[in-house]
């Protein structure tokens, strides 16, 4: 069900672990859910004074393809620009995976949630302005992960009687 | 390690060779329909029947008791919804929270279509309290099914005495005792319907029973040609029935040496894991399935826990929500109050009449470090 790279990325992920000297952490997902994602990212002006992301890190409690998206989506992020890197989409993430189980597809949204949440605090704790799109996003995150929630307590409840 | 350990015997077994031995002349030779009057038809209606005797001995019942299904879910269905539709009027059915889906969903639908359903709660090592079966049953009560020993975490139930209950109220009872056959004695005489699967004890997949109590009647499901006098139509599984007598004679021919293996091999990794931090045991120490343990490791998910031990060449399995197809964890652990956290982390591992205790040393061996392994990534430190 999964294809070669992403067995490639889950059994030697990139870019795994906490970063000791990080400038931001984007939290995405929730235990009751089964998927959490930490990304850490250190950022640095270049020369011309860009925002570039110089390390990124991650640490994820989760399945194959959380665990090989989060790998990926730090390869894909590692040495871009802030404004670069916003545009990156799930899409994207699974297709450097060369795609992943249709049911599994939330999992590259994590992680590309877990990027535009690291930048969403980098920006906010800078003081800076938050682009449109990035709030937005930033929004729809916070909704999804309380219906989930939600979706969780109404399973509990049914099979606890 | 030479080559990959199967742990995964509660999903299914390896065909045993003497049972494809078995079943081989019906495949090439004696192909006949049971049905037929021809030679060939004789041939195979003879070899039905054997089956049906063999399997009827074993578990002291009548030949006339046991009807062949294609499997275990198919028997579950036979039994809840065929009793629901002869039930005379009577509406109620109880039932429990650990059943397989093929129990439970099968009630749930059957809500759908004007019956009513109580199910019952289990203590948090799956244990059904006999007292609260009693308290559910009503005047128009039609069944109690609950299952003889559960296929994620081992549990028995007190069978015999639920048994008792339903027999003292003139209720009839069904047991899912597919995780039984060859583990421990059947509770033929506690029940009056008994599901059983071929593939769980070394027999061919797509075949099953269904043991029925002489008197008890039930509605069939299946409409045609009216085989299995009347309760199951559809043509035969011959090769099917006879490797899955030669199965069932194989398994209860050496329960008791099989059995006590296996849990020796049980209590082994029940003691190795439980050792190591952020662990434990879902189920009954004791009151279990010799061949089922399930453990929850705390900071990590079950799917990516079952790949890393498959790429280590061991096969095993998890009720995480990840590993499900609705994305949802296994109600049977949040059934017994296990935390969602640690639902996510579980692993079910099962032994087969094949398992050696070196290959238990070996899986104990790889399971700290790949335990260990997926918790330096994860963000979740054991014991916060």
């Amino acid at each position: 069900m999964y294809t070669e790279r992403v067995i490639e990325h889950f059994r030697n992920p990139h870019n795994m672990g906490k970063l000791e000297d990080y400038s931001a952490i984007g939290k995405v997902g929730n235990i009751v859910c089964g998927d959490v994602m930490w990304l850490y990212i250190k950022v640095d002006p270049d020369e011309e004074g860009r925002d570039v992301i110089t390390d990124i890190s991650w640490e994820t409690f989760g399945c194959t393809a959380a665990i090989a998206t989060s790998s990926m989506v730090s390869d894909l992020a590692k040495g871009r620009t802030i404004d670069e890197a916003i545009t990156l989409t799930n899409q994207d993430v699974a297709k450097e995976l060369g795609g992943l189980p249709p049911i599994k597809m939330h999992c590259s949204a994590l992680a590309a949630d877990a990027l535009n949440e690291a930048i969403y605090t980098y920006l906010s704790q800078q003081g800076r302005e938050i682009p449109g799109p990035l709030r937005k996003r930033h929004e729809r995150i916070a909704r999804e992960v309380a219906a989930l929630e939600k979706r969780y307590e109404a399973f509990v409840d049914k099979n606890r009687g | 390690m030479t080559h990959p350990i199967y742990l995964d015997n509660s999903a299914t077994t390896r065909t045993a060779p003497e049972v494809v031995e078995a079943m081989s002349p019906y495949f090439s030779t004696s192909y006949g329909n049971a049905s037929s009057l021809h030679a060939f038809g004789r041939e195979a209606h003879r070899a039905v029947e054997e089956s049906r005797g063999a399997i009827a001995e074993l578990l002291g019942a009548q030949p006339e008791e046991i009807v062949f299904t294609a499997g275990a879910t198919e028997a579950n269905n036979l039994a809840i919804i065929g009793s629901a539709f002869s039930s005379n009027g009577r509406k109620h059915l109880i039932t429990t929270a650990i059943e397989h889906h093929a129990v439970l969903h099968t009630v749930e639908w059957l809500r759908t279509q004007g019956f009513d359903a109580t199910v019952l709660d289990v203590d948090p090592t799956g244990r059904v309290d006999p007292e609260q079966v009693r308290e559910a049953i009503r005047p128009d009560t039609l069944l109690v099914s609950v299952m003889t020993g559960n296929n994620e975490i081992g549990t028995l139930q007190p069978i015999e005495e639920i048994g008792r209950i339903c027999r003292d109220h003139g209720v009839r009872f069904h047991t899912d005792a597919v995780q039984a056959l060859g583990k421990v004695p059947l509770p033929v005489d506690a029940a009056d319907l008994l599901s059983i699967s071929a593939h769980k004890f070394h027999g061919p997949k797509g075949v099953g029973f269904l043991f029925v109590r002489k008197g008890i009647k039930l509605t069939p499901i299946l409409h045609g040609g009216g085989h299995e006098r009347g309760r199951r139509s559809g043509t035969e599984n011959v090769p099917g029935i006879v490797g899955m007598a030669a199965a069932a004679k194989l398994a209860l021919g050496e329960q008791d040496a099989t059995s006590s293996r296996m849990r020796a091999l049980r209590a082994r990794m029940i003691d190795a894991v439980t050792q190591l931090r952020g662990t434990r045991l879902n189920g009954h120490r004791e009151e279990s399935l010799p061949h089922i343990a399930n453990f929850s490791f705390e900071a990590i998910e079950g799917e990516s826990l079952v790949m890393r031990l498959d790429e280590r060449g061991i096969a095993v399995s998890t009720g995480s929500a990840c590993s499900s197809p609705n994305l949802e964890p296994s109600h049977v652990l949040i059934a017994i109050g296990v935390p969602l956290s640690m639902a996510h982390g579980s692993l079910r591992v099962s032994t087969g009449r094949q398992t050696t205790e070196q290959e238990i040393d070996e899986f104990l061996d790889v399971l700290p470090e790949v335990v260990e392994g997926l918790r330096a990534i994860s963000p979740f430190k054991v014991g916060e």
